[in-house]
């Protein structure tokens, strides 16, 4: 008997089948990935580019050096002068770059760079320009007896970390390092406000995901376990928050907490407050907290009710007739079950309180604004490079849930209604 | 869920204390938004319950904030209200100007997500589909990427974003630009920014919708000789029809509800509903607004109607019977 040989498959025009099918999942694999390709430019235009330019923007700032040329050029040749005792060429320098800026017009853009690490320099950069033209030789002096501020080591190492275009220098400042004569050092635990409201957003956000997993447990079990009919009437009380805009929401908590509102009136009209004893509910943290609560608690319902629908109510039956009371069958059999619920929408409601902006804005006050309004607040003071560092640590941040996110749950779970 | 017999009084009395809880919760839920259509009728340019609106007075309810919604930025309130006036009010009032804005925009960023993201689910619903995780994490993202990272890159990118004028993109795309040019501060950078923040609903819906979708259907209308169009058109369509509209809505309401990135990026002539209710709330708080948001809690009030009707018959047409 002849040894059998391998017998190489092929398709009807000869190829060997192994190859085809290769070719075939290929070209199928081509043809999914172009389905999805507008879209992906369409996104890596108008998301991906732009929170890269807001990124490259946070270590980028030529404020002082594109204008302070000569200074600039000093500080390449000497960088390793004494920041105590600068020399006669580096007042020099910077006296000749104080000129070309008054007359370039460019002085507040330079000393607003400097002012991110040494407070206090745009004015004295102004007074500095002003006077520029008429200082005489040696610049040293002159310049020190304009205004001694000049001779401060801080100032001049502030200038050297200013006379490169990329710096990490607002990652520092966002991260609340101070530059002292000595360099970048810790700041004092009273001026660290960044550090200090990015702990008090997320200690906030916490807050709410507590009070929404409170609060959605017991609701989204009520509908896991009634008859489909009355459970999709009792949904639309969470569907139709979800539904409704934001700003409705917000103008309603307003009309509800406030001074004058219908809270404090009927407290006041039950006699449980007096006129003068009205809370302030609005336009602090409290008001901030009530309203994120509202708005981002169908966030936390929706994962907990898939979840809980398709608990078998078996379970728990099994576990009281064989004698637990019904404190241990919750603890013990059904609450374990409901662990991936509440995972998935306390992440959601964690990562979104982070982020959010509107609701602080408008019913925060002073006290109860997060750091997505402080983002704001240096945009509108066109802090843009400093907005920007703030905004690379936030979505740091996010980015990182985001990750824990997909790991435990999954992205491809995540559902509406 | 019905006590069982066995129960304990001690569980009876612990059932029926969970029941007005969860009856609390709803109303926590709800209360804030039903309570705006009455204090938006009020007489008084007042927040809140005056005593006449609590004695039922006719006297104390109004229909005024609503009449401020057609008049203010308008400049002739007094004239008889004949069809000049009307034209007028649809020509200048800013609350219309406003809501015309937020539906435009609103309409082009709706159809730009669904188009491009139907086309990606059907690719992303492939098993085929490489770097799957991936490539949904990215189209997901913002969703989850706060919308002040999302406003402040895009303001500074979209300041940039310019064409040249005279150029053949200029001829192409120049009326939907600003005036220099550029995406900022035009329809066109609004538009493409809220679908952008509507990608993700649209994602989400139609891949669900497609994970109960058959797909040897495909292959089915493949070898009775049908193209790849008719095939998307006359058996994936009618299926995943309702996921769609129910995306599309999702990505509708976003872009109607959205004000962070209109702050950010758009001029004074992308005028929109919330920036205008914004703007309202922080500045002088009238009770106008109240006139809008019951306007805004009627629309969400239909547009749920749709996607739960919508939901249904889809669920029925996917043989998944309700409980």
């Amino acid at each position: 008997m002849a040894e059998a040989t391998p017998v190489l498959l092929t398709t009807a025009d000869g190829r060997p089948l192994k190859e085809a099918l290769a070719a075939a999942q290929s070209r199928a694999r081509r043809r999914a990935f172009l389905l999805v390709l507008p879209l992906l430019l369409f996104v890596l235009l108008t998301f991906l580019i732009p929170i890269g330019y807001m990124l490259k923007r946070s270590v980028e700032h030529d404020g002082f050096s594109a204008s302070a040329l000569a200074t600039v050029a000093w500080f390449e040749t000497n960088p390793n002068f004494d920041p105590a005792n600068p020399p006669e060429e580096a007042f020099a320098a910077l006296v000749e770059d104080l000129a070309r800026m008054q007359s370039e017009k460019n002085t507040g853009m330079a000393g607003t760079r400097i002012n991110y690490s040494v407070p206090g320099s745009i004015s004295l950069f102004k007074a500095g320009a002003r006077a520029a033209k008429d200082l005489k030789p040696p610049y040293k002096e002159a310049l020190l007896a304009l205004d001694p501020e000049w001779g401060k080591p801080v100032l001049w190492l502030g200038m050297q970390s200013a006379s490169g275009k990329y710096t990490t220098e607002f990652y520092k400042v966002a991260a609340d390092r101070k530059l002292t004569d000595e360099g970048w050092a810790r700041g004092d635990d009273k001026q660290r406000i960044y550090l200090y409201l990015f702990f008090k957003t997320f200690l906030v956000s916490g807050i709410i995901t507590f009070i929404c997993l409170l609060l959605a447990f017991p609701v989204a079990h009520l509908l896991a376990v009634l008859p489909m009919a009355k459970s999709s009437l009792l949904m639309i009380f969470v569907l139709l928050p979800f539904w409704t805009s934001l700003l409705v929401r917000t103008t309603s908590w307003i009309a509800l907490l406030q001074e004058q509102g219908i809270v404090n009136d009927l407290l006041v009209g039950l006699g449980l407050l007096t006129e003068d004893g009205r809370l302030t509910m609005m336009y602090n943290m409290v008001g901030t907290i009530v309203a994120m609560t509202h708005v981002l608690l169908p966030f936390m319902i929706l994962p907990l009710y898939s979840v809980m629908r398709v608990i078998p109510p078996s379970y728990a039956r099994a576990a009281r007739s064989l004698g637990a009371t019904s404190w241990t069958t919750f603890r013990r059999v059904y609450l374990p079950q409901t662990l991936p619920g509440i995972a998935a929408g306390s992440l959601l409601v964690f990562i979104l309180a982070v982020g959010y902006y509107i609701t602080p804005a408008l019913v925060g006050g002073a006290d109860g604004q997060l750091i997505s309004n402080l983002i704001s607040f240096h945009m509108n003071k066109s802090n843009w490079s400093l907005a920007a560092a703030i905004a690379g640590m936030l979505l740091t941040a996010i980015l990182l849930l985001y990750w824990v996110y997909d790991q435990l749950i999954g992205i491809d779970r995540l559902k509406l209604g | 869920m019905a006590l069982p017999t066995y129960a304990s009084p001690l569980e009876r009395v612990w059932y029926y204390t969970y029941l007005v809880i969860c009856g609390l919760i709803f109303l926590f839920l709800i209360a804030p938004i039903l309570i705006v259509i009455p204090l938006s009728f009020n007489a008084e340019p007042y927040f809140t319950f005056t005593p006449k609106m609590l004695t039922f007075d006719p006297e104390g309810y109004s229909l005024r904030w609503y009449d401020t919604l057609l008049t203010l930025g308008h400049p002739a309130p007094e004239t008889p209200r004949d069809s000049t006036w009307w034209s007028a009010v649809w020509e200048r009032a800013t609350w219309v100007q406003a809501a015309k804005n937020s539906f435009w925009v609103g309409l082009w960023a709706t159809i730009l997500a669904t188009t491009l993201g139907t086309i990606a689910a059907l690719g992303l619903s492939r098993p085929e589909m490489p770097y799957r995780r991936l490539i949904m994490a990215l189209l997901i993202s913002p969703m989850i990427v706060p919308i002040i990272i999302i406003a402040v890159g895009m303001s500074f990118f979209f300041a940039k974003a310019c064409v040249a004028p005279d150029s053949a993109m200029s001829l192409i795309f120049g009326g939907f630009l600003s005036e220099k040019g550029c995406l900022a501060n035009s329809h066109m950078g609004v538009i493409v920014a809220h679908a952008v923040l509507g990608i993700p609903f649209v994602i989400i819906t139609v891949t669900a919708t497609l994970s109960g979708f058959d797909q040897s259907l495909i292959r089915a209308a493949q070898s009775l000789g049908a193209n790849p169009r008719t095939t998307f058109f006359k058996v994936i369509m009618p299926l995943i029809l309702p996921g769609i509209i129910s995306g599309a809505l999702f990505a509708f309401v976003t872009s109607f509800d959205e004000v962070v990135a209109v702050l950010f990026i758009a001029g004074p002539d992308q005028q929109t509903i919330p920036r205008q209710m914004f703007n309202g709330i922080r500045e002088a708080i009238s009770p106008a607004i109240l006139a809008v948001a019951t306007i805004l809690v009627i629309i969400s009030v239909l547009l749920l109607t749709t996607v739960e009707l919508l939901r249904r018959r889809s669920e029925r047409l996917r043989g998944v019977t309700p409980r």
